[in-house]
C-alpha cells in the first residue's frame, strides 16, 4: 500500500483561535523563602535563583538557594516535630489532617494548574485534567490508611521511621510532591522536600496551603535548592529515609552514598519502555497509545512508551496512521487549552533532545517530524519519529526525554519479549493486542514494574508504580507504597 | 407566661425517606415520640410494608448506578456527609439530648459519627486491596478473586444507639457499593431521619440510603422476608428474634448478619470486616498463553 | 449534491478481518476531542459551518404537508434578523412529502432528502423498499436516508444486508444514498465498525448513526468509529465516503465538538456539507442563539428564535 497515496490534509481550513487560561486569578510572590518548622524564613546565606517560563523565557519568580545551614535547620524541624506532636498524635487525626490538604488542593485546583503550566511549560489541560486532581487524589488516598496500617502488614506490626528527606523532579511537580509528602505523613513520618531547580512555584504554593491547613509546625518542609542542596539531604546523619526520583545516573550515586549507612530508600530512576503492537491489537486506538504514551507531557516522562516495537505485518498502517495523529498535535503556548505538546522544561533539556536527534541521524536513522508551527521564544520540540533504527542504536537504548520515538519492527512474539527486555532499564512496558491470552502471557514475561495492556501512561493512587533493574527500587502508590514510609516488625 | 413580642418557632415534620424523596408514610399512621416527662417531642411516622416495599424498589433501582461509580467517588461521597455532618453538629447534639441522652455523651457521639464517616470514607478505595487476591493455581491461567456487593441490604438499626449506632451500619454497606433500607431506632427515630437530609445534601443519589420509621415489631417480618432484598443487617433482640429473622431469610438465602452484641462506641465499632460482610467474592479465570 | 460513481466491482469482502476496536480507548480520544476550546473567530465560522450542514428533519407519524411547509419555511429564513447565514444543507421527510417539499423549496439549492425502505424499523419486503426508493425519487428527492436489516446483520447475514444495499443504490440512479446503520441497536463498537465497511463497499455515499427513534441514537464514540473506518477506506480505495451523525445532538457545543473530531480525524477535506451533515431538528436554533450571542455579547432566550 502506497502510504503516500490516498493523503489526509488536516493543515488548511478551519483552525482553532487561541484558548488562552487566564493568570488573573492567580498570585506568584517575587519572591519566595524557605518552608521551615510552619515559617517562610530567608536563606542563611542570602542567595536566591530565578525560575522562568519555558514557553516564554520570562523570569516567574526568585525562590531561595538552600545551603547546608538551611537544610540543616529543616531536618532538625522535622525531628522536633517528628518527636513532638506528630508521632504522639493519634493516627486517626494525622489521617484528619491530610484530607485536609487533599480538600484544599481540590478547592484551589486552578490556581495550581495554572501556576504548573507556567512554571513547567506543560500544557493547561494536562495541569488541569490530571496533575492537580490525581495529586489531590493522592491525598485523599494516604489520608485513608493512617489508621489502617494494621490491616496493611498482615502478622507484623508497623513504625514510622522518622525524618524523610525527598527530592522530586521538573517533569510533574505537584503531582510528584503528593507522591512523596502523602505516603511519608499517612505513616507518621515528617517530611524535608526539595523540588526541582526549574519548578520551584507549585512546591511552594503548597507550603501556604499547607500553613492554611494548619499542620503542625515541621511536619513538611520544604526546601528549594539545586543539585548539591539534593546532596547535602541524602547525606545528613539525622535523616532516616531518602525518597528520590529522577535520572539513573543521580540514582546510583545516591544509592552509593547511602552504602554502610542505616538510611531506607527508593529510588524511581530512568526508563526506555517498549511499547509493543501485536497485528491483532485495536489498531487506531494502539496508536493513540502510542501517542499518550511519548507525546503527551512533551515526552517528559521516566515510563514514556519510548520504544515502539511492531508487529511487521501491520508497521506500515501503524506508522501511516501515527504520522496523520502527529499532525494533528499542536504544540504551542501551555496556557493554550487547546495545546497538546507544551514547552520543553528547559534550554538544558532541549539540548539534550537536540544532541540525541543528531545522533539519531547521524546513526543512520530516518527522522520524521510533524509539520506543525513552533512559536520563536522559548524551547521546543516538535513530535518525532525515527524509524530504521536497531537495539544497537543509541537513540534505542538510551532515555532521550522528549517527544522522540524510536520505531522498530518484530515477527514473532519471542522476538518482541527479547527486544522489549533487552535493555538495563525496567519502569514500564505497553503490549496491544485484543488476545486475553496473549495479554497475560506478555505481562508476565516483561521484566518492568508497570505493564500496560491495551492502554499506556494511566496512573492512580491504588496502583502501585516503580521499576525493576536500574529504574529504580520500591514502589509508589497503593497498598504497595506504605512499604517506603514503614518499619515492619514482629 | 408569654410576651407579646416572644416569636413562636415552627416545629419541624419528621417523614421519611425513600429514593431521595422524603413522603410521609403511604399508611398515614403515627406515633407520638415522647420524652421523658411524657411531652410529645414530635409525631413519628409508622412506617408500613408498602413504604419497605417501595423503598426496595429505589434501593433496587439505585444499585447499577452506585456499585459502578469510582471507589474514589464513593470515598468522597462519604467524606462529604461527614463535612455536612459536623457543620450541623449542633442539631444532632439537641435532638439526642431531646431523647434522653445526656449533652457530653451526646457531643461526643456526634464526633465519633463524623470520624467514623472518615474512617470509612479512607476505607472505599483499599478493602478492595486487602481483601483480594491473585490466586496460583496450578495451570496457566491467570486467576484472581475481588469483592463485589450483594447488593440491597435491609437493616435494623440499633435501639440504643440514635446516631453513631445507626451511621456505623450504613457506612460500610453503602462504602462497599451496596444500598441500604434501614429501619430507624423505634424510641430514639430523630437523629435518623436528620441524617437523611444530611445525605440528601451530600451527593449521595436517591435510593442509595432509604430510611424508614415505625415499629419493629411489625416491619421485622418484611425486612426479613423480601425475596429482592440480598442481606439483612440486624442490631438488637433475643435468640427467639433472630431465629426468625434466619427462618425468614432463608427463603431466598439473603445473608444473614447479626451485630447484637457490638459496641458502637470506640474502635470496636469500626472495621473493614463489616464492608466484608455486605460483600460477595467473584473469581476468574483467564489463559495464560499465546 | 454529490453524485458519486459506483465502483466497477462491488463484493462482499471478509468482515472477519475487520480491525478490532477498543471502548475504552476510544472514550478516551473522544474525552480529548471534547477538551478542545473553540473560541472567538473559530467558534463563529464553526457554527456558519454547523449550520450549513444541517438536515433539518421531520419524521413523525403526525407530520402534514403543513407541517412540511412550515420546515421548509424555516429552513429558506433560518432567522431573517442575522445576515450571511448560510441555508440548511436539507430537509429530510417521509417519502409521501418529498413533492411537498421539493416544491416548497422552489429551486433553491437545499437538498430533499427522503428516508425509505420502511424507516425506521427496516421490517419489510426487498421489492416494497425498492418501490419506496423510486417513488421517493420520482417525487423529487435528490438524497435517500436508508435503514439497514439489522436482524440479519445481527445474525451474521451479512451477504443479505449487502445486497440489499447495492439494490436500494441501483434504484436511487442519480440520488446519493445514506446508509443507516442504527447503531444503536448494533451493540458493540466491533459491530458498528463492520456494518461501516460492509456499507461503504456495498454502494453507500454517507453512512449514518442512526433513525433517532431509539435511544441511544448518534453518540461521539460511535461516530469516531465510523470515521475511523470512512478514513481506512478512503486510504484503500481512494473514495471519500460522507458521514452523518443523527439524533442526540441538540446543543450547539455539542456539534463543535463533533467538528473538532471530523477535522482531527479525515481532515479538511470532510469539512463541508458536502461529506458531512448533523441530523437533527432543534440544533439550529440553538446555533442561532449561540451566533447572536457571539455577536452581541449577551445570553440569549429562545423566544426570539422562531420554532417551526
Amino acid at each position: 500500500m502506497d502510504s503516500q497515496s490516498n493523503k489526509l490534509a488536516f493543515n488548511d481550513g478551519w483552525q482553532y483561535a487561541p484558548a488562552p487560561e487566564s493568570t488573573d486569578h492567580i498570585q506568584i510572590d517575587d519572591k519566595y523563602d524557605l518552608f521551615i518548622g510552619g515559617e517562610f524564613v530567608a536563606p542563611e546565606e542570602g542567595r536566591y535563583f530565578e525560575t522562568i517560563n519555558p514557553a516564554t523565557e520570562a523570569t516567574l519568580s526568585s525562590v531561595a538557594m538552600a545551603g547546608d545551614a538551611d537544610i540543616d535547620r529543616a531536618v532538625k524541624a522535622a525531628r522536633k516535630a517528628y518527636n513532638g506532636p506528630w508521632s504522639k498524635m493519634k493516627a486517626s487525626e494525622r489521617g484528619k489532617y491530610i484530607f485536609r490538604i487533599a480538600r484544599m488542593l481540590q478547592e484551589r485546583a486552578r490556581e495550581f494548574a495554572t501556576i504548573e503550566s507556567l512554571d513547567g511549560g506543560k500544557p493547561i489541560r494536562e495541569s488541569r485534567d490530571i496533575d492537580i486532581p490525581l495529586a489531590a487524589a493522592h491525598f485523599f488516598y494516604y489520608a485513608g490508611w493512617a489508621d489502617k496500617l494494621a490491616y496493611a502488614f498482615p502478622g507484623r506490626n508497623t513504625r514510622s521511621l522518622g525524618v524523610a528527606a525527598q527530592i522530586i523532579p521538573w517533569n510533574f511537580p505537584l503531582l510528584m510532591a503528593a507522591w512523596k509528602i502523602a505516603p511519608a505523613l499517612a505513616c507518621g513520618n515528617t517530611v524535608v522536600l526539595k523540588p526541582a531547580e526549574t519548578t520551584p512555584l507549585t512546591a511552594m504554593k503548597l507550603a501556604e496551603l499547607i500553613q492554611d491547613v494548619g499542620l503542625p509546625p515541621g511536619v513538611v518542609n520544604i526546601v528549594t535548592g539545586a543539585g548539591e542542596t539534593g546532596a547535602t539531604m541524602v547525606n545528613h546523619l539525622d535523616v532516616d529515609k531518602i525518597a528520590f526520583t529522577g535520572s539513573t545516573s543521580v540514582g546510583r550515586i545516591i544509592q552509593k552514598s547511602l552504602a554502610g549507612t542505616k538510611k531506607k530508600y527508593t529510588l524511581e530512576l530512568g526508563g526506555k519502555a517498549a511499547n509493543i503492537i501485536f497485528e491483532d491489537a485495536a489498531i487506531d486506538q494502539a496508536v493513540e497509545g502510542i501517542v499518550n504514551g511519548i507525546f503527551f507531557n512533551q515526552g517528559h516522562v521516566c515510563c514514556a512508551g519510548s520504544r515502539l516495537l511492531v508487529q511487521e505485518s501491520v508497521a506500515d498502517e501503524v506508522i501511516q496512521k501515527l504520522r496523520d495523529r502527529m499532525e494533528t498535535l499542536i504544540v504551542g503556548d501551555p496556557l493554550d487549552k487547546n495545546t497538546d505538546i507544551g514547552a520543553i522544561n528547559s534550554a538544558e533539556q532541549l539540548d539534550t533532545i537536540h544532541s540525541y536527534l543528531k545522533i539519531g541521524q547521524d546513526e543512520g536513522a530516518e527522522m520524521y517530524q510533524s509539520s506543525c508551527e513552533i512559536p520563536a521564544s522559548g524551547y521546543w520540540c516538535r513530535p518525532t519519529i525515527f524509524t530504521g533504527v536497531s537495539q544497537s542504536n543509541r537513540i534505542v537504548q538510551e532515555e532521550i526525554f522528549g517527544p522522540v520515538l524510536a520505531i522498530q519492527t518484530f515477527r514473532t512474539l519471542e522476538e518482541g519479549l527479547t527486544k522489549a527486555n533487552n535493555t538495563p532499564y525496567g519502569l514500564s512496558g505497553g503490549v496491544w493486542t485484543d488476545k486475553g491470552a496473549k495479554i497475560f502471557k506478555v505481562t508476565q514475561a516483561i521484566r518492568a514494574g508497570v505493564i500496560w495492556a491495551n492502554t499506556f501512561n494511566k496512573f492512580d493512587p491504588t496502583s502501585p508504580f516503580g521499576g525493576y533493574k536500574e529504574s529504580g527500587v520500591g514502589r509508589e502508590g497503593g497498598l504497595h507504597g506504605l512499604d517506603a514510609y514503614v518499619r515492619v516488625e514482629a | 407566661m408569654s410576651n407579646a413580642a416572644a416569636r413562636v418557632p415552627v416545629e419541624k415534620t419528621y417523614k421519611i425517606y425513600i429514593g431521595g424523596k422524603f413522603p410521609r408514610t403511604e399508611s398515614g399512621r403515627f406515633f407520638a415520640l415522647q420524652d421523658h416527662k411524657g411531652a410529645v417531642i414530635a409525631n413519628i411516622c409508622r412506617g408500613s410494608r408498602k413504604d419497605f416495599r417501595n423503598a426496595v424498589v429505589a434501593a433496587r433501582g439505585a444499585v447499577s448506578g452506585w456499585s459502578g461509580a469510582t471507589a474514589y467517588l464513593r470515598g468522597q461521597i462519604l467524606y462529604r456527609i461527614a463535612e455536612l455532618l459536623e457543620g450541623r453538629h449542633d442539631q444532632f447534639v439537641t435532638e439526642l439530648v431531646l431523647q434522653g441522652v445526656s449533652k457530653r455523651k451526646a457531643k461526643n457521639e456526634v464526633n465519633a459519627t463524623v470520624d467514623r464517616l472518615i474512617y470509612y470514607a479512607g476505607w472505599a478505595d483499599k478493602y478492595q486491596q486487602v481483601f483480594s487476591s491473585v490466586n496460583p493455581v496450578a495451570s496457566s491461567h491467570f486467576n484472581f478473586s475481588v469483592l463485589e456487593p450483594t447488593g440491597v441490604v435491609s437493616m435494623l438499626a440499633p435501639e440504643e444507639s440514635g446516631l453513631l449506632g445507626l451511621v456505623s451500619n450504613i457506612a460500610p454497606a453503602i462504602v462497599g457499593g451496596n444500598t441500604c433500607v434501614v429501619l430507624a431506632s423505634e424510641s430514639m427515630p430523630l437523629c435518623a431521619i436528620s441524617f437523611a437530609e444530611v445525605l440528601h445534601a451530600s451527593d449521595v443519589p436517591g435510593g442509595v440510603v432509604n430510611i424508614l420509621t415505625g415499629f419493629r415489631e411489625e416491619l421485622t417480618t418484611h425486612f426479613a422476608s423480601h425475596m429482592d432484598v440480598n442481606a439483612i443487617v440486624y442490631c438488637d433482640g433475643d435468640v427467639d428474634v433472630a431465629t426468625s429473622v434466619q427462618i425468614e431469610a432463608a427463603e431466598n438465602m439473603k445473608r444473614v448478619i447479626s451485630r447484637v452484641d457490638a459496641e458502637w462506641v470506640g474502635d470496636n465499632g469500626q472495621s473493614p470486616y463489616f464492608i466484608r460482610d455486605t460483600q460477595e467474592t467473584k473469581t476468574t479465570w483467564h489463559p495464560i498463553g499465546g | 449534491m454529490s453524485v458519486s460513481v459506483l465502483p466497477t466491482t462491488t463484493r462482499l469482502l471478509d468482515l472477519s478481518g475487520v480491525v478490532p476496536v477498543d471502548e475504552v480507548g476510544v472514550n478516551e480520544r473522544v474525552a480529548r476531542f471534547q477538551s478542545r476550546s473553540i473560541k472567538k473567530e473559530s467558534k463563529i465560522e464553526a457554527l456558519k459551518l454547523v449550520l450549513s450542514m444541517i438536515d433539518l428533519t421531520t419524521l413523525e407519524g403526525q407530520d402534514t404537508p403543513g407541517k412540511v411547509r412550515q420546515l421548509c419555511q424555516k429552513a429558506i429564513h433560518l432567522h431573517d434578523s442575522m445576515p450571511d447565514l448560510p441555508h440548511v444543507a436539507a430537509v429530510c421527510v417521509y417519502p409521501t412529502m418529498v413533492g411537498i417539499a421539493r416544491k416548497a423549496l422552489g429551486d433553491r439549492d437545499i437538498n430533499v432528502a427522503s428516508v425509505a425502505t420502511a424507516f425506521p424499523s427496516g421490517m419489510s419486503s426487498r421489492e416494497v423498499k425498492l418501490q419506496e426508493t423510486h417513488t421517493a425519487v420520482a417525487e423529487g428527492a435528490n438524497e435517500i436516508d436508508m435503514v439497514i436489516s439489522r436482524g440479519a446483520f445481527l445474525q451474521g447475514d451479512y451477504s443479505f444486508v449487502f445486497d440489499e444495499i447495492a439494490a436500494v443504490k441501483e434504484a436511487c440512479g442519480d440520488a446519493h444514498l445514506k446508509v443507516i446503520l442504527e447503531t444503536g441497536e448494533l451493540g458493540t463498537l466491533d459491530r458498528v465498525r463492520r456494518a461501516s465497511v460492509l456499507a461503504m463497499h456495498a454502494g453507500a455515499d454517507f453512512i449514518k448513526t442512526s433513525t433517532g427513534k431509539i435511544q441511544p441514537a448518534a453518540t461521539m464514540p460511535v461516530t469516531f468509529v465510523m470515521l475511523k473506518a470512512i478514513r481506512d477506506f478512503y486510504r484503500e480505495t481512494g473514495r471519500m465516503i460522507g458521514m452523518k451523525p443523527a439524533g442526540g445532538i441538540s446543543g450547539a457545543k455539542l456539534a463543535i465538538h463533533y467538528l473538532v473530531m471530523l477535522r482531527e480525524t479525515l481532515g479538511n477535506a470532510w469539512m463541508t456539507p458536502e461529506w458531512f451533515r448533523f441530523g437533527a431538528s432543534s440544533l439550529a436554533n440553538d446555533v442561532l442563539m449561540q451566533l447572536q450571542k457571539q455577536a452581541t455579547g449577551v445570553y440569549q432566550s429562545p423566544d426570539y428564535f422562531s420554532k417551526d
